[in-house]
């Protein structure tokens, strides 16, 4: 256990550079931002005079190395800054945004686990077939729409025309009160509440913009799966397997399987950072206020505060779940260690 | 359970890998269409200007948002402009923006994948925490930051593609070429008097090209979707050039007032040729791999 | 953490005895449209990112919170427009916190005396000395409020003077017919001053951070939440001393996006109110049943072709010319607007008849005479020129952008459009004035012609972003800009200006921009010259 808390360890400290870099990129890519935040943020009929105010206010008129030292300084103690366009601590913004997508975007990948990988298993134990075929032209036709598209004919046939879907207003209709605070995901919440109605509400606004982003999700884990599954079946150890004349049923799940689960966990860590990213377009469309669509935002208006803030989120969140995935992969498969990095 | 793909006929096995391609052709109906519907959009690439019956950018503000007609196969737009003549034009744009930007990530993840590859050390360390800062990025979101920074042009569309695809090449490149760096051949090659670049060059990268003709098969049909994407946000190409991902995001507007055609039939271009890549891709695959020949 | 998420907060944050019965009936399952008799549902698709009109960096949406949730001493009256619709009336001054005004004998001060009996929200009396406070504070602050008050001759803290606790004083600095109409615009809100003050620090003396989430007004609604990015929802205030007591209880304004979306939902019946729709909507919705579509024309305000003088084939003012000849009116005002707005081109003759502002230019299209007025300037040959637009407003501009672009090929001008994305725009239309060819859509609240020229056509000011200088125009923007409407010199003066920008062109008007507002079963929506939804009239049908 101690040489695995070092391994843990020696892999966080892998990933301090990385986080400085990010720190570095973030800044220079939005001083790289065209506009002049200070203008736009006088507003209509403002002068001379008072867009200098606010550029001293937004400390915008001190040198580029000066505003890096001070950003740097406010990272590190944890200020994220003010957002200039909702007007609120980044950091706050962060935490009430973050669960939305992520929400959203662990409720489409769960979807498309529960259909892609049966379906690459399928298509694996027969390879070639007409089953085969299908899976792989079904799963590529859904990775070949563009998600705004698939998100606005999905609001315009299930809601406009059908009326079944309720209206793409975010995460809960108005007529619902949120749920208290405790993880900030919607049906965990109502469901420590014990509030079904807040619950089925929240359920059915998820409903459509996961199937859009599942869709989009279906095609590197099915692949992935079918792959990592036609590999694991043509190894040695399983045909020595079926010789020693276990069940079909077995050789497939017991040994096929297990063996094939660990490309598919990488692709999944791969689909989901993927997939926060896809994300900006869904939340657009279907109004999701999650940290996707606040970075579009930000970005257009040159938002420092609110895109660096954003982008370290993101960048933690990567980190951790690299981390996550490289600590399942030892419980998986016992022989890999951090070593080989 | 069926092993009909892993026991091919005797004869073929016998033979190079042209004899392997046709095998995986004739038995994968698939890659043969997707080989099809690619020869359809280099076609429409390379034909496409000279065969469409209207001036994709002309207007006629009396014909806006007519729907599909005879004279006009997928209706006009808002400005009376045919959509049908635009979809077709716009083939060559959009896979210009993909083929450079993919063009650009295999060469610059090449270089740098062989270099972290070959001689490790600290340039390896370096290289592979740039790309763990450029894939610690949404990487949509790092190509919006960059178009956004540069300007909304086409080239600056073809190099933030380029920067967040570049890791996924040097990444592949850098562990063919570890694993081979020491491999009997590569030492060879060394010992009869090869520089280590041409030893590189030569004999160990071309290892590495199988597997990235399929990352650059797939990434062909994800870098058009990103570029879409980018128009869909308002940093795509310049109007009133014809681009799908635009043509969709403007339609997309209009589909609840009824005009379906204006975002379905970009839609469904773009769906087609992503599609083709990715069917391509998986196809390529198929073929490179080993395994698969059994 | 205040105002957010959480239940408790907001039942904490509002009241929980007033919010307590209002809340419950929300927890139940309701289709939209049987919310409740009470209860406005409308979408928008702008986001409100402060409830402080006066902060830095406050956008134009969120201004309507300021006329929700603040008073001012004075209020435009109302009037009936001739499709039935409602409107502010420009030419009538109501009281609101002030329930009368006189002007001293001098004609140096304006004297208010405030209503006996007004409270602000937490029941404290409305006194001289938070309107003293809240106007200080507005022409402190800097930003837009400064600018917005100094526009009306309100620019220091010693202008104004607490005579007793309801008598406020004003002194002017010049006699000015833009002082009165400036008090009743959002900005000059009366604020608590004693709430504020409680809350304000040594550095931050205007309790910035206080009411930039924690509304402190006397207005007929209070927040009950407020979620960036989300929505905001008014809660009445049944105590509300400045006028008649809304109707509805509570209105919820969610924001969405798409606007894609927000046409499915009204349509559908689950909104009261799409605000600010596009022109497409409006047009298509204009028809259906259930749904009240109103257009009203922008006031003082018109979309433009801004060729820059400062750059080279526009210094001519025949290339200018040419260039107003060779749009094609007609086409865009069908394609950008579908339509909805009023035409600014066509004008009869070239001196204008009366001084009414905006009205028709004295251009329409026609491409021989653009060509012969480039060949006269010796530009037979054409040049080539970008044609930017604001990324954020590619709804209109893009298509009339491509239109324009299309004629102008005609007349051998090649025109490449560019796309500038919305926190470049302001910088490089506006303030740094470098775009050679551009649209713009500077519109001004005060309703009077020359505060027009003394924005877009004066040089140096911010909505001049063709660098255009006339000697004339300047000295008589400065002449008319305080003098009396009815003042015998005005109206030739007014005239002579109009004439002079119309001869010379440096902002080709497109077309009247409208703002359009469908509603259903909901009536008393009124058109404000801020574009700003104004709940207080509101009544369910």
């Amino acid at each position: 256990m101690a040489g695995r808390l070092a391994t843990v360890g020696l892999r966080i400290t892998h990933a301090i550079p990385v986080i400085l870099g990010v720190v570095v990129v973030s800044f220079v890519l939005t001083r790289a931002l065209p506009g002049d935040p200070a203008v736009y943020f006088a507003g209509a009929a403002a002068d001379e005079e008072s867009i200098a105010q606010i550029r001293t206010a937004l400390g915008l008129d001190k040198p580029l190395p000066e505003q890096f030292l001070i950003y740097a300084k406010d990272v590190l103690t944890g200020d994220l800054g003010q957002s200039i366009s909702t007007g609120q601590p980044v950091l706050q913004d962060l935490a009430n945004r973050l669960p939305a997508s992520l929400e959203l975007t662990l409720t489409a990948l769960l979807l498309s686990c529960s259909i892609a990988i049966p379906l690459g298993v399928l298509a694996a134990t027969r390879p070639g077939s007409a089953v085969d075929h299908l899976c792989r032209v079904l799963v590529t036709a859904g990775v070949s729409l563009p998600t705004f598209f698939t998100g606005v004919v999905l609001i315009y046939v299930f809601y406009y025309l059908l009326g079944i879907a309720p209206a793409p207003l975010g995460r809960l209709d108005f007529i619902y009160l949120d749920p208290d605070h405790v993880t900030g995901f919607y049906l965990i919440d109502a469901a420590l509440a014990g509030d079904l109605e807040t619950w089925l509400g929240a359920l059915k606004q998820l409903v459509l913009p996961a199937t859009t982003l599942a869709l989009f999700t279906l095609a590197p884990l099915a692949r992935m799966t079918r792959a990592a599954m036609l590999g694991a079946l043509s190894s040695d150890y399983i045909r020595t397997a079926r010789a020693a004349g276990l069940t079909e049923d077995k050789v497939l799940f017991t040994y096929a399987f297990r063996n094939a689960l660990l490309p598919v966990i990488t692709t999944l860590g791969m689909v989901f950072s993927f997939t926060l990213g896809a994300n900006v377009l869904v939340e657009k469309v279907f109004a999701w206020p999650g940290i996707g669509s606040y970075a579009v935002e930000a970005l257009v208006v040159s938002d420092y505060a609110a895109v660096q803030g954003f982008v370290l989120a993101m960048a933690l969140l990567f980190v951790a779940l690299n981390l996550v995935i490289d600590l399942t992969y030892t419980l998986i498969d016992p022989r890999i260690g951090f070593e080989t990095r | 359970m069926t092993n009909s793909g892993s026991t091919p006929l005797p004869a073929e096995q016998q033979d190079g890998a042209f004899a392997h391609m046709a095998y995986v052709l004739r038995s994968n109906p698939v890659t043969l269409l997707a080989f099809c519907m690619f020869a359809v959009l280099m076609i429409a690439a390379v034909l496409g200007p000279s065969l469409v019956p209207y001036d994709p950018l002309a207007s006629n503000a009396a014909l806006a948002l007519d729907p599909p007609s005879l004279a006009h196969w997928f209706g006009t737009d808002s400005l009376g402009r045919d959509v049908f003549s635009r979809v077709i034009v716009a083939t060559r744009l959009d896979l210009a923006i993909s083929i450079a930007a993919v063009a650009l990530s295999f060469l610059i993840g090449s270089v740098l994948g062989s270099i972290a590859g070959y001689w490790g050390g600290w340039l390896d360390s370096i290289l592979n925490r740039l790309f763990d800062t450029i894939m610690a990025f949404p990487l949509f979101v790092l190509a919006m930051g960059i178009v956004a920074a540069l300007g909304n042009t086409v080239e600056n569309i073809v190099y933030a593609t380029a920067v967040i695809n570049i890791p996924f090449y040097a990444r592949l490149v850098r562990a063919e070429v570890n694993i081979r760096r020491d491999a009997g051949f590569a030492q060879a090659a060394k010992l009869a008097g090869n520089a280590d670049i041409r030893v590189l060059a030569l004999h160990i990268f071309p290892n590495a090209l199988p597997p990235m003709m399929v990352q650059v098969s797939l990434n062909l049909g994800w870098a058009i979707l990103n570029a879409a994407g980018l128009s869909f946000i308002g940093l795509g190409v310049r109007p009133p050039t014809a681009e799908w991902g635009i043509m969709v995001a403007e339609g997309a507007n209009f589909i609840v007032s009824g005009e379906w055609w204006l975002a379905l039939f970009p839609g469904f271009a773009l769906m087609f040729a992503v599609f083709t890549f990715n069917l391509l891709g998986d196809g390529l695959r198929d073929i490179v791999d080993p395994r698969q020949r059994s | 953490m205040t105002n957010e998420t959480s239940r408790r907060g907001f039942l904490k944050g509002a009241g929980a005895t007033v919010l307590g019965a209002s809340v419950l009936p929300f927890l139940k399952v309701l289709p939209a449209s049987a919310a409740g008799n009470d209860v406005v549902v409308a979408v928008t698709g702008q986001t409100i990112n402060s409830l402080d009109l006066h902060r830095t960096g406050t956008n134009r949406p969120s201004y309507q919170v300021a006329v929700n949730v603040y008073d001012r001493l004075v209020s435009f009256g109302t009037k009936t427009l001739e499709d039935g619709s409602l409107s502010y009336d420009y030419s009538v001054i109501e009281p609101e916190v002030a329930e009368s005004w006189e002007v001293s004998e001098d004609g140096m001060a304006l004297i208010f005396k405030l209503r006996p009996d007004g409270k602000f929200q937490d029941g404290s009396p409305i006194t001289a000395q938070d309107v003293k406070w809240s106007f200080d504070r507005a022409v402190s602050v800097g930003g837009f409020p400064t600018v917005q008050m100094k526009a009306g001759s309100l620019e220091k803290p010693e202008q104004f003077e607490v005579v007793d606790d309801l008598t406020f004083k004003i002194n002017l600095l010049r006699k000015s017919k833009l002082t009165l109409p400036d008090l009743a615009v959002p900005v000059p809100m009366i604020i608590n001053s004693k709430v504020a003050l409680e809350h304000a620090t040594a550095d931050d003396p205007w309790a910035m951070e206080y009411l930039h989430k924690t509304p402190a007004g006397s207005g007929a609604f209070k927040v009950a939440v407020w979620k960036p990015g989300e929505q905001l929802v008014y809660e009445r205030n049944d105590n509300w001393t400045s006028g008649p007591v809304p109707a509805v209880k509570r209105v919820v304004l969610r924001e969405v996006p798409s606007p894609a979306t927000r046409r499915a939902l009204l349509e559908r019946g689950d909104v009261n109110m799409s605000f600010n729709m596009p022109n497409k909507d409006a047009k298509e919705l204009a028809g259906t049943e259930d749904i009240t579509v109103a257009t009203t024309p922008i006031e003082n305000s018109i979309y433009c072709l801004c060729p820059n003088l400062a750059f080279e084939p526009f210094k001519d003012k025949k290339v200018r010319q040419a260039i107003a000849w060779s749009v094609p009116y007609e086409e865009v005002f069908k394609t950008a607007a579908y339509g909805r707005g009023a035409p600014m081109w066509g004008g009869p003759a070239a001196s204008p008849a009366d001084i009414a502002w905006p009205q028709k230019f004295p251009y329409a299209t026609d491409l021989d005479k653009a060509k012969a007025l480039l060949e006269e300037a010796g530009y037979a040959s054409g040049f080539e020129v970008p044609l930017s637009i604001d990324l954020s407003q590619s709804d209109w501009m893009e298509p009339a952008a491509l239109l324009i672009q299309e004629n102008l090929a005609k007349v051998g001008i090649t025109a490449s459009v560019e796309k500038i994305p919305g926190a470049n725009w302001r910088t490089a239309s506006l303030v740094e004035k470098r775009l050679p060819l551009h649209l713009e859509t500077f519109g001004g609240w005060l309703n009077y012609p020359c505060y027009y020229f003394f924005w877009a056509y004066q040089e140096g000011h911010l909505f001049n972003s063709s660098n255009y200088r006339n000697e004339e125009v300047e000295a008589l923007t400065s002449e008319t800009l305080h003098m009396p409407v009815d003042d015998p010199d005005y109206a030739p003066k007014i005239k002579r200006m109009i004439e002079i920008v119309w001869d010379e062109v440096p902002r080709i008007a497109l077309w009247q921009p409208a703002l359009n507002v469908g509603t259903r079963e909901l009536d008393g929506y009124e058109y404000w010259f801020h574009r700003q939804l104004d709940v207080r009239g509101l009544k369910k049908v």
